[in-house]
């Protein structure tokens, strides 16, 4: 109960303390922790039995004793103060305001754990976002409403190419309302310091709210985080009916937090230690995207996660693939050639891509130009490999030809410059652009008449 | 009704006192809030339940109250069209009592109480009446028809009251026997339970699905159970769509387990629009989607496929063909996994309880074709997606999974990565009901069996070449073997690969299957007594029927296959015209 305080623990251990059941404390309630010098605790119930309670800590658990902690139940899950002031603002994962102006005032609190949207009452995502960058419009399109993330490795550019999304994403033909929510969990200060300086740039650093959880916050803060900046996703899109992109970064630290905590409440572990429910807890996340019937508002998702030593089968990207709408995969061989962005050509994927392109939303001709362009590359990917065994003089004349796609393809096409703006014509020019290096009875994902169309010199036996 | 209260709460896992009058998988209310949930499990402790919605909040001391009944399916009229969670609450009367999210508690009735059948009697008084036995029939969709039978567990008897041709609500009672059965047009049915039939029945017949990979190289049949295991992005949910779109069957059941709610969307927003080549309706009207996304309670999820097969079993008892889409198993196993760890059980492989394996062959052996308990057959073919981690097959769900399927469909991460779909595999993947649709196949065409190995046998030498290709390049081989990497990419191209978006080429009937696969084989027999005879490969590769054959497939409308004939014939001139041409220069 609110106001009363309970004295005393039965066992502390890790972020995992246990309490004599002295009243009736509900399963996922927020709690309050006291310790022997009076600082304060958030932490929340994760067991109750008719005799004991076990709460989760939120913070750091030095100094908590037996004896001298006082303890508080609070009667209410966690809840964020929603609001139009959200925008603009910086809070903590915990939602509590870090820079330095008051609580907003708002008598509108929200559940941050959300509750799933029901399936019958998605809108399906179906509007074309311009990144501006050939390598997602052309090849990985961006929907409104999807969930995108990027697979990225310590030291690619993730961040930048996330900063440039933000900075250039639009839908073609309209104005609309927009808003960033940024979720930061486990970050350095500096790559926050970056995103604030790029949003600051770019000019929407009003229409932004950010959830830092930094490196030296305590880990466990970081499974609140995302769950903070959703909820005020949701908010801003289906109250207020704005489109709002989320930036949650890194999906990594997110999961270490959970398998600390996993670990600490002694639960059987899957793969690498994590959780079983490593899964569902990430999808409670990431289907936090979507549109729903009766609001204009869209939360599209692009989580970035770094894969450990660059392994994709990692669980952590593994699971995060079956759950989001595709993956935008970095490259570190790309990126030693020194290609930015370095987005690897095969493994990356759009799965709403296919309802969103082609005539009406971006041009007839951009399914089958980037089916063949897969295609395409997928066959230089595999001569490449052929080429380290043989040396390029054994090749035939088809395949010489198709290795000089490729350099055109990464050269041309992928490449390009950070504050480079490319419109969605301009990259489906360049594709073709590509594809005229190859021979046309090559080109059989294409119809005969988008070739004679668009292919330079198509109309050419 | 027995009242207990809640001892504890450890997130989905409920464990309560003052239960012991209860049954092993008794349906509960838990809390105030009057959640579902379900017996698991009865120890020293008290009864151990699994709740299938979210429960935060909930505490110590609650009341708990047994419905004293398994949990079940509403079967009856009105299931078609209908979308419901893992356990079938309609979606839709809960967007309208709820708003867009999912409120914990909500409830809504499965099937509609207030809205009236068209019902008429085929059963008359006086006539025997048991388990199976046909009522009459009320027209559930323009599609479908759906026949009212006498529940499995009817006492035999004879029939003393049958009511005439009208409009009836569900909880009407139709027809009465002697033996003291009240037969209504709606019966509840536990769903961890196999509805009976009278016997087995052997699937000799295809599931056509209209993707050629499947129909013509690993082909499954009515009643087959089949597994699609792939790594993220290889396209297991896009073939289970083409195939619930295109397929065969009479009804389909779509069980999204721990997916994606866009998906969900996708089908809800996609099928009422396609129309049924076979019959020019709705999809949807054959359609009943069962959705428990990624999001939704974990525990809901687990019962989700059980609520599917049930609802398919019903359909298979009227004489239907079903087919299960169960997208996807390796969710549910997950799901499983999760309770058995909050059960504290001893954890097998990967954390998998020991049971996992028991669990997925009941799953499997509820599909068959079978003889109903009215006599005629109806079959429940099961399609199982798998997501195994990292796309590898040799982690527990696959491995069990292919020990209770005998139609495996594995999906290929570098044919999906070339954006070649279907990526099934043809190498890894296998079928064994290929022996039993034999006949089946050798009606449409005769050269089915010859076509087929001989398609085998090339995509086999192509990987074995491939192997050698890799080491030294592809022009060092001889022409000869050189042609073989050419007909196998022309089957790749011109016949395993599909765009089930493409108007023409989303779907392929039998016999266009056949043609399309004996013309490439065809090409490829006339290339290679053309080489044997001298002609170099450079001449037979510059042909423009090469080309052609590989466009045909999104050329030729399925019913007129005439153009594919036509190409067939013009293989035979242009080498006949290649081998003149050859010899005049050779002459000179």
């Amino acid at each position: 109960m609110r106001g009363l305080e309970h004295r005393g623990l039965r066992k502390a251990e890790g972020p995992i303390v246990i309490a004599a059941r002295t009243e009736s404390a509900g399963f996922g309630e927020l709690v309050s922790v006291r310790d022997r010098s009076g600082v304060m605790r958030t932490g929340r119930v994760v067991d109750v039995s008719d005799t004991a309670v076990a709460i989760q800590l939120f913070a750091d658990n030095t100094g908590i004793s037996l004896d001298g902690v006082g303890i508080e139940y609070l009667g209410r899950p966690l809840e964020l103060r929603v609001g139009p002031d959200l925008l603009g603002r910086v809070f903590d994962g915990l939602g509590r305001p870090t820079d330095g102006y008051p609580e907003i005032v708002s008598s509108d609190l929200r559940d941050v754990n959300g509750r799933p949207i029901n399936p019958a009452a998605r809108v399906y995502p179906r509007d074309f976002i311009q990144t501006g960058v050939s390598a997602i419009d052309g090849m990985n399109t961006l929907i409104r409403g999807q969930k995108l993330p990027i697979f990225s490795g310590n030291g690619l550019p993730h961040n930048r190419l996330a900063a440039q999304i933000v900075r250039q994403a639009r839908v073609l033909n309209q104005g609309d309302k927009f808003a960033v929510v940024f979720a930061g969990m486990g970050i350095k200060y500096d790559v926050a310091r970056f995103f604030v300086d790029s949003f600051e740039r770019s000019g929407v650093l009003a229409r932004v709210v950010m959830f830092l959880s930094l490196a030296d916050s305590p880990s466990i803060e970081r499974l609140l985080t995302p769950r903070s900046a959703l909820t005020a996703a949701e908010y801003l899109a289906f109250d207020l009916g704005m489109h709002v992109l989320v930036v949650m970064t890194d999906m990594t630290n997110y999961c270490e937090a959970l398998r600390e905590v996993s670990a600490a409440r002694g639960e059987v572990p899957s793969r690498k230690g994590y959780p079983g429910y490593l899964y569902s807890d990430l999808a409670e996340l990431y289907e936090r995207a979507g549109r729903i019937e009766g609001s204009n508002g869209s939360i599209t998702q692009i989580p970035i996660l770094s894969m450990p030593n660059d392994d994709i089968s990692h669980p952590i990207p593994d699971l995060t693939g079956y759950i989001t709408e595709g993956q935008i995969v970095l490259e570190r061989e790309l990126f030693q050639k020194g290609i930015y962005p370095p987005v690897a050509g095969l493994p990356s994927l759009s799965r709403l891509m296919k309802d969103g392109i082609g005539e009406g939303m971006t041009r007839e001709d951009h399914k089958d130009l980037s089916s063949q362009l897969f295609a395409a590359y997928a066959r230089v990917k595999s001569i490449r490999n052929l080429v380290a065994i043989i040396g390029e003089e054994e090749l035939s004349k088809l395949d010489k030809q198709y290795l000089r796609f490729g350099e055109r393809f990464e050269a041309e096409f992928m490449t390009q410059d950070e504050f480079d703006d490319r419109g969605i014509d301009r990259t489906l020019e360049l594709g073709w652009k590509c594809l005229s290096w190859l021979p046309r009875d090559e080109l059989l994902r294409i119809s005969p008449a988008l070739i004679a169309k668009y292919l330079p010199g198509g109309s050419l036996p | 009704m027995i009242t207990g209260y809640i001892t504890r709460v450890s997130g989905p896992v409920v464990t309560a006192g003052g239960l012991g009058g209860a049954g092993l998988y008794d349906v509960v209310e838990v809390g105030e809030a009057r959640l579902i949930g379900e017996i698991i499990r009865m120890d020293h402790v008290g009864a151990v339940i699994q709740v299938y919605e979210e429960n935060t909040g909930m505490r110590p001391g609650e009341p708990v109250v047994s419905l004293g009944r398994p949990l079940s399916v509403d079967l009856g009229p009105g299931l078609l069209g209908s979308i419901y969670d893992g356990i079938q609450r309609p979606l839709v009367q809960l967007k309208a009592a709820s708003g867009s999210f999912l409120a914990p508690g909500v409830k809504g009735e499965a099937l509609d109480r207030a809205r009236t059948w068209r019902f008429v009697p085929v059963l008359r008084s006086g006539d025997p009446v048991e388990p199976g036995t046909l009522v009459g029939l009320v027209k559930e969709t323009e599609l479908v028809e759906h026949r009212i039978l006498a529940p499995p567990l009817t006492q035999p008897g004879r029939a003393t009251r049958v009511s005439p041709e009208g409009d009836y609500i569900l909880d009407e009672i139709v027809a009465e026997t002697d033996s003291g059965a009240r037969i209504g047009l709606s019966h509840d049915w536990p769903v961890r339970r196999p509805r009976p039939c009278r016997k087995r029945l052997p699937p000799d017949e295809p599931l056509i699905t209209g993707l050629r990979v499947i129909d013509v190289l690993f082909p499954i049949s009515k009643g087959g159970c089949a597994a699609v295991p792939g790594g993220f992005g290889t396209g297991k949910t896009m073939t289970q769509h083409a195939i619930a779109k295109w397929c065969d069957a009479d009804i389909i059941v779509y069980v999204g387990c721990g997916e994606r709610g866009n998906e969900m969307t996708d089908v809800l927003t996609d099928f009422p629009k396609l129309v049924d080549p076979r019959t020019g309706r709705s999809l949807m009207e054959r359609t009943v989607l069962i959705a428990n996304t990624s999001n939704m309670p974990v525990a809901a999820r687990e019962v989700s496929i059980y609520t599917g097969i049930t609802v398919a079993e019903y359909y298979r008892d009227m004489g239907y063909d079903v087919a299960v889409m169960a997208d996807s198993t390796s969710r549910w196993a997950e799901a499983l996994r999760e309770l058995s760890g909050r059960l504290e059980e001893m954890p097998a492989e990967e954390g998998f309880p020991a049971y996992l394996p028991t669990r997925l062959a009941e799953f499997y052996e509820r599909g068959g074709r079978v003889q109903t308990l009215r006599g005629n057959p109806g079959s429940v073919s099961i399609i199982g997606a798998v997501s195994p981690p990292g796309g590898d097959f040799s982690e527990p769900v696959t491995q069990h999974t292919k020990r209770f399927i005998r139609c495996f469909w594995a999906l290929d991460r570098d044919l999906a990565n070339a954006r070649h779909y279907p990526a099934i595999s043809w190498i890894d993947s296998y079928s064994e009901y290929s022996d039993e649709l034999r006949d089946w196949w050798d009606g449409v065409d005769a050269d089915w069996r010859d076509v087929r190995t001989r398609a085998f046998e090339l995509l086999k030498r192509e990987q074995r070449l491939e192997q050698i290709v890799r080491l030294i390049g592809p022009d060092a081989l001889p022409d000869e073997q050189r042609l073989v990497l050419i007909s196998a990419d022309m089957i790749k191209n011109g016949f395993l690969q599909q765009n089930s978006f493409d108007e023409v080429d989303k779907f392929c009937v039998p016999a266009k299957q056949v043609l399309l696969l004996r013309c490439i084989m065809e090409f490829h027999r006339r290339a290679e007594a053309a080489i044997k005879a001298g002609a170099p490969l450079p001449r037979i590769v510059g042909l423009p029927i090469r080309e052609r054959l590989a466009r045909l497939k999104s050329i030729v409308p399925n019913d007129n296959l005439d153009e594919i004939r036509a190409a067939e014939k013009e293989i035979i001139s242009s080498f006949d015209e290649l081998s003149r041409q050859y010899r005049k220069e050779e002459a000179r």
